[in-house]
This record gives C-alpha cells, structure tokens and sequence, in this order.
C-alpha cells in the first residue's frame, strides 16, 4: 500500500511542475465555460424557463462545475501505457513488484490531487463574476459529492487505461481512442446535460458508464438531487466501477501473455 | 528494346538535374499518403472515427435545439447552414494545418530540426509531412451536412448571395489556418501552452458552428472582431438567409470574411516567421 502511496504522491509532485500547462488549461476551460453557459442560457430563455429541468441557474452551475471539475476527473486521458507499449518500457512495468493497474491508478489519483486547485478553481471564480453560481447551503452534497468525485476519476482512469490496454493486441489504439472520447464526451454531458437530449439518444446514454463519469458528480455537488437519489447514483457508479475493473484486469491477464517485447 | 528501368515514370527524370521543391513536395505528400493507407483497417477505423466526431458535433447542437423553437433566433434548418458552412471550414484548416497545434510536441522531440535542415519552407513540411488523410473523413461528413442545409433552408438566391456562399468556405478554411498557425507560433515562446491556444482554435470552432446570437454580447464582440469566428459561418450566413444580426454581430459582417482571413493570416505569418527566427536549437 506504501508503495501505491508514494506514487500518487510523486505523481502529484510531477503534475505540480507543469505550472504554465495548469495555467493554460484554466484559461482554456473558463473560455469555453463562458461560451456554453451563454449557448445554454440562450437556450433556456428562448424556452421560457426550465429545460430538461434545468433553471437557468442551474444550467449555469452545471456548467461551471463541469468545467472546475473537467480536468480533475480526466476527461482527456493520456495515451501514456500506450506508448509504453510500443516501446517496450512496458516489460520494465510489468516486472515491478507492484500491480499494472493499481500503480497507473495510484498515479492518476495524484494527478487529479494537484489539478483541483489550479485548474478547478478559476473557472469557479469566473462562473461566480459572471452568472452566479446555484451551490447548496447543506454538508450532505458536498460530502457525497467527494465521494462521487473519487468514483467518476477512477471510472474514468478505468476507461482510458482499458482503450491503452488494447495496444496489447493491435498496433495503433488511435481510432478507438478516437472513437471513445467522441462517445465519452457526448454521453457523459460534458457537453449538454444528458437530459436535455432526445429520448432515444436519453436512453442510450443512461445504459453506457458515461454518464457516471461527469453528469452525476456535477448534479450531485450541485444539490439538484435529494440524499436518497444521490445515494443511489453513487451506488451505479460503483457498480460501473466494479464492471471495469474486471475488463480491465481480464485484459490485463491476457494482453500480458500475449505480448512480446523485441530486444532485451 | 526497352529496359524495365524506363518504363518507370520516376526513371525518366535525369537523375542530373537539380531536384526542385515541386518535385520534393510531390514526393513527400505521396509517400505519406501511401504509408497512411498501407494499415487499411486502422487507417478505415480513423476515418469512421472523424465522421463519428463530426456525426456527434451535431448533435450536440440538436440535443439544445430540439428543445425549441428556435436557437439564437434560428431554426433548426439555418443552424444546420452554419453549423455546415463551419464545419467544411475547419476540417479544410485542419487538414491543411491543424498539425501546428502540437507544435511543442514537435519542438520537445526534436523534430523541428530536422524540417529546419531540409531545403524546403518548414510550413509548406507541416503542411505535407504529416497530411492526415483521416481528417478527409471529417470533411465529407461536413459537406453532408452543408448538402443538407442547402437543401432544406428557404434561401432567396441572388448572384451576390451566391458569390459569398462560394467564398465563404475558402475564407472560413483560411482563417482556421490562420489560427492554427499562430496557435503553432505561440508555443514557441510559451511551451507548455498549447491549451491556452486551444482556446482559440477549438474554442474559436465551437463559437463557429454555433448561432453566435446565442451567445454573451462580450463573446460575441471577441468572436468577431478580435479572433473572428463568428466570420467563419454565422455572420455570412445572416446574408445568405435575409436575417438581422444580434448588436454584436450586425448582418453587414457577413463580407468580412475575406478580408478578416487576409489580415489575419498576415498577422500569423509574420508571428510564424518571428518565432522559427527565435528559435534556437538544443544541440539535437
């Protein structure tokens, strides 16, 4: 356990010297925090309210805390295993006397650690200037929302560590990695609340992780459900939580035996 | 009696004569097109995946406007008009430059010294040497969709109005270019920056597709005159649909998209020229 310790803990000591990068990054998120909180309310006030229940308000807040919380989560991944594998650096990985999964895991939760601050707290600060923010006056969300914060980084951790694992079988992940950050991003309501799409695409979204990965914390911090829903949300995404990691270490089993490492 | 040699196109060439840069330009951008379609399955998956993400594009921008009537006092149909008229225009840009996004990738791994050796523009290297034919996929799915708003908007055609449906993907396309190259320029100075421009690019592409009525007066005014997005598709746009712009973004801005690509490019090229000046090699 140490071990996993001391490498969230380097991890984070690594993010932190990226100081410019946090900063752009920032930026970058309050830019377009402004121009989808804009295109939402526009939306809303056309509508005359509410839509998909969200007020504008709450349409604000949401997408405030999408865009504190974007970079913290991982919602862009890396393709660093990926590379690992094509180098061969894997086999040094795997002949640690630590778990593949679990020391990635542990570094990506100290990555999120520094991200917090520097990246979540400006487009915070911005949301609050420039619409208001709708936070809840109670401990309860914020406490859950902790919680569920944890759950939607290692969902997503799991998910990007699962599309780099398939590097294991084929030689280039970059289309399927193409092709789960387009679904991803969409499904998870990074975009657009996933309630404010149309039934069909309602639907399918609810049946896929994605939505675990990024609406359900942000509604969640946000107060917009009651203790006992929360409860159950976070109860789904450790199940979803629970189903990834068992893909991820079946992958992990078999895409280990089949790998050859050329050169010594 | 004719040797095999000279039944090769490349043998005719007199192997004297002194390669010119055409000839080198036609030999890169071949060999990489070879190479990107020599991996068949992955290069389809790619182009699956470029449609997929212009497919989901859209409909990030139906998942808001099917909620009402009309978005930024457009319907359904005249969102699709610009959201198409943006998107043609982006994916032009990015496959001509959106390679100098990761301009710090390609400055970290040393590779800019080796296009900086080679007798031949490093620009017109980006712009060939890694020509990703996979974002092909995302222009055929945008000129779907432009297809599409032609045919299902009511336009009152003129020549004029005509002349400006024709410019504008070219004018679009060149001020994509022209922020992607001073997203590229800007890493020079600031390495780690590169998602500072992508506030620029892909926020500049997100205000583009979208009805910039929409959006906060500041934005708006952001968008238009200073990096000029909204120039790309929703401004030429009101022209070709008969309707009134927001404050912000006045109907007369729908001509200048041409003009604002011409400055704009300018501008970036010289700051592209400054920063390969400024650049200095480490040791590679």
């Amino acid at each position: 356990m140490r071990a996993y310790w001391e490498l969230a803990k380097s991890s984070f000591r690594r993010h932190s010297t990226y100081r410019t990068a946090a900063v752009a990054g920032a930026f970058t998120n309050s830019v377009f925090g402004l121009i989808r909180a804009s295109l939402l309310l526009s939306a809303i006030t056309t509508a005359g309210g509410a839509i998909g229940g969200y007020s504008a308000m709450e349409a604000a807040t949401y997408v405030w805390l999408g865009q504190a919380l974007l970079a913290p989560l991982g919602l862009f991944g890396n393709t660093e295993l990926a590379g690992r594998v094509k180098s061969g650096d894997i086999a040094v990985d795997l002949s640690r006397s630590v778990n593949l999964t679990a020391s990635y895991w542990a570094q990506d939760l100290g990555r999120a650690a520094f991200d917090v601050l520097p990246r979540g707290l400006p487009p915070l600060i911005v949301g609050a200037l420039v619409t208001g923010l709708a936070m809840p006056g109670t401990p309860g969300p914020y406490l859950l929302g902790f919680v569920s914060i944890l759950a939607a980084i290692s969902l997503n951790f799991l998910g990007f560590f699962a599309i780099n694992l398939l590097s294991f079988w084929v030689l280039e992940i970059r289309g399927f990695w193409m092709l789960y950050m387009v679904l991803m991003n969409l499904l998870s309501g990074f975009l657009v609340p996933v309630t404010w799409f149309p039934d069909w695409l309602f639907d399918f979204a609810r049946a896929t992780p994605f939505p675990s990965m990024l609406q359900t914390p942000v509604d969640i911090l946000a107060g917009r459900t009651d203790g006992a829903e929360s409860l159950a949300m976070v109860c789904l995404q450790f199940l979803w939580l629970a189903v990834l990691l068992v893909v991820v270490q079946v992958m992990v089993r078999f895409g280990s035996r089949k790998l050859v490492v050329q050169g010594g | 009696m004719a040797s095999p040699r000279t039944t090769s196109p490349r043998a005719t060439r007199d192997p004297n004569t002194p390669v010119t840069n055409l000839v080198l330009l036609k030999l890169l951008v071949s060999a990489r097109l070879r190479s990107q379609l020599a991996y068949r399955g992955s290069f389809l998956s790619d182009v699956a995946g470029q449609v997929l993400l212009g497919l989901t594009e859209f409909v990030e921008l139906y998942a808001i406007v099917h909620n009402v009537s009309t978005f930024g006092g457009m319907t359904l149909a005249q969102t699709l008009l610009v959201f198409g008229l943006a998107s043609v225009a982006f994916a032009l840009g990015d496959l001509l430059l959106g390679e100098t996004d990761s301009m710090s990738e390609t400055i970290r791994s040393g590779k800019l010294e080796v296009l900086l050796v080679r007798p031949l523009p490093v620009l017109l290297q980006l712009a060939t040497s890694d020509f990703q034919l996979r974002r092909v996929g995302r222009l055929i799915f945008a000129l779907a969709a432009l297809a599409a708003a032609l045919l299902l908007t009511d336009i009152d055609w003129d020549p004029a109005k005509m002349v400006l449906a024709i410019i504008t993907p070219i004018a679009g396309a060149a001020i994509f270019c022209a922020l992607f190259l001073g997203a590229g320029a800007m890493q020079f100075w600031i390495l780690d920056g590169r998602q500072f421009a992508n506030a620029f690019t892909y926020g500049g592409r997100y205000v583009a597709s979208m009805p910039g009525a929409a959006l906060f007066f500041p934005i708006q005014i952001f968008f238009t005159f200073v990096i000029p997005a909204t120039l790309v598709a929703y401004a030429p746009s009101l022209v070709i649909l008969g309707l009134d712009g927001p404050a912000g973004i006045p109907a007369w801005t729908g001509w200048l998209g041409l003009p604002a690509a011409v400055v704009l490019g300018g501008l970036m090229l010289l700051l592209w020229r400054a920063a390969i000046k400024k650049y200095t090699g480490a040791g590679g």
